[in-house]
């Protein structure tokens, strides 16, 4: 798969752990259970380790583990479901969280200028044929009324 | 008035040109229904029952000629001659064609206005008081604020995918003309005991199926931290308002659920860690005041005689001044009531020629401005008593000079079965019905002050839980029956109806009203409103006359 990261179009290295499988090797994301269940197996981890958050996980309780999280998935469950845009905002301008951020599953490409205001900086498309609207939206707007991240 | 820097041409600009391509991708089969649905409300497009619906937004109902010409433009060229204003100061159309709304959006932007987040689960056009800079018991003009908070509002990248609606309103008087009590969150510029004016923060107010009177949650907030205090409530409720169930999605339902102080527990301690890096600045602030400044006035025109004289030797003109202007700030200006409520027009309706026709008169009396009311009627809000006769004569030959304002016949109404969808019950018909039965305006006028409102279905689009009398349409297996409610306001003393008993039939309701200000009239004290005495007596002696069995 191929998703767009700061406006480029680059290969998707990274591979989702779900809650029965072993967590291998390569780079990872797990689910919010699963990083709280697994912490310590994760810091071992060979290999990149990141975290999946869908809207009704919150940030909170991660704040202490952010520094060994190497990407953040926001995983829409559905594109109208705007609690992961103030996730993205807390994790970027209130916890300091400087590495990806990443729009995955039904939100749409008409979002992503919203998305990249409030610090999410890499968008996995549903499909391969929505990256070029993908990086085409994020130029929607050339300008701004309020402070977020960007 | 505000008048946009590049920065807000540029911005409704892109706006037109992105959903101009998301109308084009959903016309290719691009974009799902579900996808396009919630792009094109955040346009202020719905599709209804016979044609889509474009609700344009009026800031804080404040209008100038030209735009008041372009919607008389629209209103030709893209719907059938006639445009419809609502109890949120905007602008409706009934029958644009879902294909040409990107080209009115475009007709929009070049006369600074939008249509942006006038519906959808966003942060909604900002409302203030009708007679903002002018009325004489204003502690300070509403007005900056409205344009800094819709500055702010607009395409918030964080909060365009709330829970639900979101509706602020801002009052600068003593006396509450903007239903303060009654949005998500309610604004009001007042002082407090050191002399500084700042804001009263209301929240969790809101009409529909659920009406609750807002609570304060902030009873004084110091100017520069309006917009961190509004960030603050819009993110605890992105994060926490309920999101499985539309009908309990409001943040009323989320203040009443937490209880006012956990909520506000929560709101507070978000604040704090926002607040000293989002302060207001005071330059901002007196620089938006410039916006603002009064026109320039006629310091002589109180001098004028010919005003006086009209009035004593013509009663159709004296009757108009009682009822339709209200006091000005300026001695010898009066703002003036254009009546949306002919008797033969459905209630907020406007066709091309009275916009074309109220714009010229703008330009020619009033500083070239026009403000809708949240009770669907238009105000020129600076008129020289001089000019008041002059003017009277123009809009009575526009029908627009119909002596009602704030009777019985002054409805608010919405569109009902006949437009919407949503709608369980006609409502412009039973309007037009209750006007009709009231045709003697001697005794329109004897009953005085009343506020009728009228929904066709629950969601209460036109405020029936804060009418004096508020009719609501129901179903029942098919056909449309209304449901009264008596005492509701939303004014200071906010109060939601009373239920007066089992819904009327259609052939009923018109019936039902005319008793009930029947025995309004024959049971009032002297000089008392009828919403005083449903408050003195109760809602008993109306239901004996409505359900009496004849």
């Amino acid at each position: 798969m191929q998703l767009v990261k700061n406006k480029e179009i680059i290969n998707d290295t990274w591979r989702y752990v779900d809650e029965e499988s072993e967590l291998g090797e390569g780079d990872i994301t797990v689910s919010l259970a699963r990083w709280k269940g697994d912490r310590q197996d994760l810091f071992n981890h060979k290999g990149k380790v990141g975290l999946r958050l869908i809207p009704s996980d919150g940030v909170d309780g991660i704040v202490d583990d952010l520094e060994h999280i190497q990407l953040v998935e926001l995983d829409f469950t559905d594109f109208s479901d705007g609690r992961l845009f103030s996730h993205a905002w807390l994790l970027r301008s209130r916890y300091g969280y400087l590495n990806e951020i990443r729009a995955i599953g039904h939100y749409i490409p008409d979002q992503v200028f919203y998305l990249s205001r409030v610090g999410v900086n890499a968008f996995l498309p549903a499909k391969s044929s929505d990256l070029p609207f993908v990086l085409a939206n994020l130029n929607d707007f050339t300008v701004k009324y309020q402070n977020s991240v960007n | 008035m505000y008048q946009y820097t590049e920065t807000d041409q540029t911005l409704v600009d892109e706006r037109v040109a992105q959903f101009k391509r998301q109308t084009e991708q959903y016309l290719k089969g691009e974009l799902t229904e579900d996808q396009f649905r919630a792009l094109r409300l955040r346009n202020g497009l719905y599709v209804q029952t016979h044609a889509p619906l474009l609700r344009v937004a009026g800031p804080y109902g404040l209008l100038n000629s030209k735009q008041v010409r372009k919607l008389a433009h629209i209103a030709r060229h893209y719907d059938k001659n006639y445009c419809h204003f609502t109890t949120r100061q905007n602008i409706q159309f009934n029958w644009p064609k879902l294909e040409a709304v990107p080209d009115i959006l475009a007709e929009l932007a070049s006369v600074q206005m939008h249509a942006i987040q006038t519906s959808g689960n966003c942060m909604r056009n900002t409302t203030t008081d009708h007679l903002a800079g002018v009325c004489v018991d204003e502690i300070e003009d509403p007005r900056p604020y409205c344009e800094i908070i819709r500055q702010w509002t607009t395409l918030h990248p964080e909060f365009d995918y709330l829970p639900r609606k979101f509706k602020i309103a801002v009052s600068g008087a003593l006396h509450d003309r903007a239903a303060t009590q009654f949005h998500d969150i309610g604004l009001h510029l007042v002082k407090n005991d050191a002399g500084e004016i700042g804001f009263r923060v209301l929240v969790g107010g809101g009409l529909g199926r659920t009406p609750i009177i807002g609570q304060v949650i902030k009873p004084f907030l110091e100017k520069k931290h309006l917009l961190s205090y509004l960030e603050a409530i819009l993110r605890i409720y992105n994060l926490f308002g309920r999101r499985d169930n539309k009908y309990k999605a409001r943040i009323k339902i989320l203040v009443k659920e937490l209880g006012l102080g956990h909520f506000s527990d929560r709101v507070e301690k978000e604040w704090l860690l926002l607040r000293d890096a989002n302060e207001l600045s005071a330059e901002r602030i007196e620089e938006m005041k410039l916006e603002f400044t009064p026109p320039a006035y006629d310091l002589n025109a109180a001098n004028d005689t010919s005003f006086e004289a009209h009035k004593a030797a013509n009663k159709a003109f004296s009757t108009w001044v009682d009822h339709n202007t209200a006091v000005h700030k300026v001695p010898g200006y009066k703002a003036v009531f254009l009546s949306l409520k002919a008797p033969d027009s459905p209630p907020g309706d406007m066709t091309d020629t009275q916009l074309d026709a109220a714009a010229d008169l703008a330009d020619q009396y009033s500083f070239g401005e026009v403000r809708v009311t949240h009770r669907q009627n238009l105000i020129l809000a600076d008129i020289k008593q001089a000019d008041l006769f002059a003017l009277w004569q123009q809009l009575d030959a526009l029908k627009l000079a119909t002596p009602n304002i704030g009777t019985a016949t002054d409805m608010i109404c919405c569109p009902g079965l006949d437009f919407c969808s949503l709608a369980n019950a006609g409502s412009i018909g039973i309007a037009k019905e209750i006007n009709e039965a009231l045709d003697d305006m001697d005794y329109i006028h004897d009953i005085g002050d009343i506020k009728i409102n009228m929904s066709g279905c629950m969601n209460g689009c036109a405020h029936q839980s804060v009418g004096h009398i508020g009719i609501l349409g129901v179903d029942k297996k098919g056909a449309e029956w209304y449901q009264i409610t008596l005492g509701g306001s939303s004014e200071n003393a906010a109060a939601i109806g009373e239920r007066l008993g089992p819904s009327v039939a259609k052939d009923q309701i018109t019936k039902a009203i005319t008793d009930i200000l029947d025995v309004y009239i024959k049971n009032r004290l002297e000089g008392e409103s009828f919403l005083d005495m449903v408050n003195r007596v109760g809602i008993t002696p109306f239901k004996e006359q409505v359900y009496a069995i004849s």
